[in-house]
């Protein structure tokens, strides 16, 4: 135990002498909160439309007029033709050419009928699928009220149809704000707790100061016990700022249980960082743990639920994210954050993460050698 | 000085880098209380049977013990009894002079009472009092050497190992260094310690010279000098040394 006491009085006193560190981890957690959930969020805007219109009627202006007054669409051009427009979407300045050929209005009243047609620039898959289903949901508004004008509402509906009212249950408004927040925290705790804790000891190891702690009587378990708490307390104080943020600019407070929540944080970040460990005990420069870091990262990070949902991906997919620490740290912070889970709620991922932190845990104890 | 105790025994003691011998059956005995000289080229693989005698690396074949531990069996209970100072500088740079000395002392399980005692004393004895509070990153070389020897005997370890303790530092600085050998030595540590100063290897009780993993010669310089009709120590070693393959 006093080993311990003097492995934490030296890890501290390094970590508070390595001031530009310590910045970027009070700092970036703060400046990444307040400007990621803004920019990040899933919904199109400023979707750029260009317009072929060949009918010129009261009805095309209105449809136009419509789309523009939606909010979603940026009008880039009037064009005379389907031909002149196409060039803009190679050029990437158009996203979406809508072509309303001629006669559209006569066609939609005598005809009862009439085709529209949109040109999609599929580059960027999101804004291309998003924007062609706003264009298609707003012409289908249109065309419901061009048929109440046409078509008096009688009592009796002659065309049966289904109406569809949803509400959204946790998060009423679907503010994405809501759902980014704790998501990026998540990410910030693992990106911070992960790459301190896989450097530290590989930084021993390039100096050579570690020669001279293999070579005493130390524990293995103490010496990674000593590595592992001060970045435990760090990680602490991140996902406090953190909290603090999400409460002060988001107005986003725990609907649930906090000491839950600080629970499975507490057992989270043993597990990363005991991962960071396992990784430093591998490899023998900064660089090497770097790179093999930064591969696990964008793996835990992209199949970890916060871009897509784990819901949707292919089975062998699931598996892996099954494997993976954060896909259960963001789930659980989603469900405390947003939905009010307590104890109960959490205990099957909080036995998950144990399992995890104390595998994780042994193995480097396990592979840290004092010999070689 | 010598009691005839042994304190380090090794019986062909060996050490394989897949094809690559670095040390080659090497069997010698050290007593309690000298001063060893463990000479040898560049490359000679005096660093690798330092590090397998320390507990830091396994050997491939062949038998030691080390204060009565054997090297396989027990490396936990032989880093008990040793200190180490090893070839490249490895106190952290980014704590005080004081701050190291309380963090090896602690780790070797000194208690706080003598932590205090033992690290004013060796701060007196160093000359150092002024620099307690300075991060050892800005001492010059020979005094961070002298911190590190100092840091590497402060447990009363029965053997330190010493590799290269003196290279790249100035003559005054190095003699300064061989008093405080000569002082810990006079304490009852058996001192194991590497040089390429041929003047150094004077000061030593006996000396092994090491030449492409094999240990050559072994005795008191002045029994190696008679040996093979030297009048230096450096004409020894440059006789031994000569016949080296290895490309340092």
């Amino acid at each position: 135990m006093k080993t311990i006491k003097f492995l934490l009085q030296k890890e501290f006193k390094q970590i508070f002498r390595n001031k530009a560190i310590l910045v970027l981890i009070m700092v970036m957690p703060i400046v990444q909160l307040i400007i990621l959930p803004l920019a990040a969020d899933y919904e199109v805007k400023n979707i750029n439309l260009s317009v072929v219109d060949q009918d010129h009627s009261p009805y095309s202006r209105q449809l136009i007029s419509t789309i523009t007054a939606s909010g979603y669409f940026r009008l880039q051009g009037y064009h005379p033709s389907i031909q002149e427009a196409y060039p803009l979407i190679e050029q990437d300045k158009s996203d979406l050419i809508l072509e309303i050929p001629q006669g559209f209005e006569r066609n939609l009243i005598r005809e009862g009928k009439q085709q529209l047609y949109i040109a999609v620039n599929a580059i960027n898959g999101t804004k291309a699928g998003l924007g062609g289903a706003y264009l298609t949901r707003i012409i289908r508004d249109y065309n419901q009220d061009v048929r109440m004008e046409w078509i008096p509402p009688t009592r009796f509906q002659a065309s049966p149809a289904i109406e569809i009212v949803s509400s959204n249950r946790f998060n009423p408004l679907l503010n994405y704000q809501f759902f980014m927040v704790p998501g990026i925290l998540a990410i910030l705790l693992t990106m911070v707790g992960g790459f301190l804790s896989a450097l530290n000891i590989v930084k021993e190891k390039e100096i050579g100061t570690i020669e001279q702690i293999n070579v005493t009587p130390i524990k293995k378990h103490h010496f990674i016990l000593g590595k592992l708490i001060p970045f435990w307390v760090l990680g602490n104080v991140v996902f406090t700022l953190g909290l603090l943020v999400s409460w002060l600019v988001y107005g986003i407070f725990l609907q649930g249980n906090l000491l839950a929540m600080y629970c499975f944080i507490w057992v989270f970040l043993f597990a990363i960082l005991g991962f960071g460990l396992l990784i430093s005990t591998y490899t023998d420069t900064q660089q090497q743990a770097m790179f093999i870091m930064f591969f696990f990262m964008m793996v835990f990070i992209l199949m970890g639920g916060l871009f897509t949902t784990i819901e949707s991906m292919p089975g062998w997919a699931k598996m892996i994210s099954r494997l993976n620490p954060v896909s259960y740290l963001i789930t659980v912070m989603r469900m405390i954050i947003l939905k009010g889970s307590g104890w109960i709620d959490i205990l099957p991922h909080m036995g998950i993460m144990l399992l995890f932190s104390g595998i994780l845990n042994g193995w480097a104890i396990w592979n840290y050698r004092k010999t070689s | 000085m010598n009691s005839g105790e042994t304190v380090i025994k090794t019986a062909n003691l060996t050490k394989q880098f897949g094809d690559f011998v670095a040390v080659n059956q090497i069997s010698f005995e050290v007593y309690k209380g000298e001063i060893f000289g463990f000479l040898g080229a560049n490359g000679a693989g005096k660093t690798t049977a330092m590090r397998m005698l320390c507990g830091l690396s396994i050997p491939s074949s062949g038998n030691a013990t080390v204060a009565g531990f054997d090297i396989y069996r027990q490396p936990e209970q032989i880093k008990r009894q040793i200190g180490y100072m090893s070839q490249k500088f490895s106190l952290y740079e980014d704590l005080t002079v004081k701050e190291n000395i309380h963090f090896f002392g602690g780790i070797y399980g000194l208690d706080n009472q003598e932590l205090k005692t033992k690290s004013d004393a060796l701060i007196a004895q160093l000359g150092l009092q002024s620099e307690a509070k300075t991060l050892v990153r800005e001492l010059p070389l020979g005094w961070k050497q002298k911190l590190a020897f100092s840091v590497s005997v402060l447990h009363k370890p029965k053997i330190v190992f010493l590799d290269e303790p003196t290279g790249g530092v100035d003559p005054v600085t190095r003699r300064q260094f061989w008093t405080l050998i000569y002082e810990a030595a006079s304490n009852g540590i058996t001192v194991f310690v590497t040089t390429h100063y041929m003047d150094e290897a004077e000061y030593c009780n006996r000396v092994s010279i090491m030449v492409d993993g094999s240990i050559e010669a072994l005795g008191t310089p002045q029994e190696l000098k008679t040996q093979l009709n030297e009048t230096t120590m450096d004409g020894v070693f440059y006789q031994l040394a000569r016949g080296a393959k290895r490309e340092a």
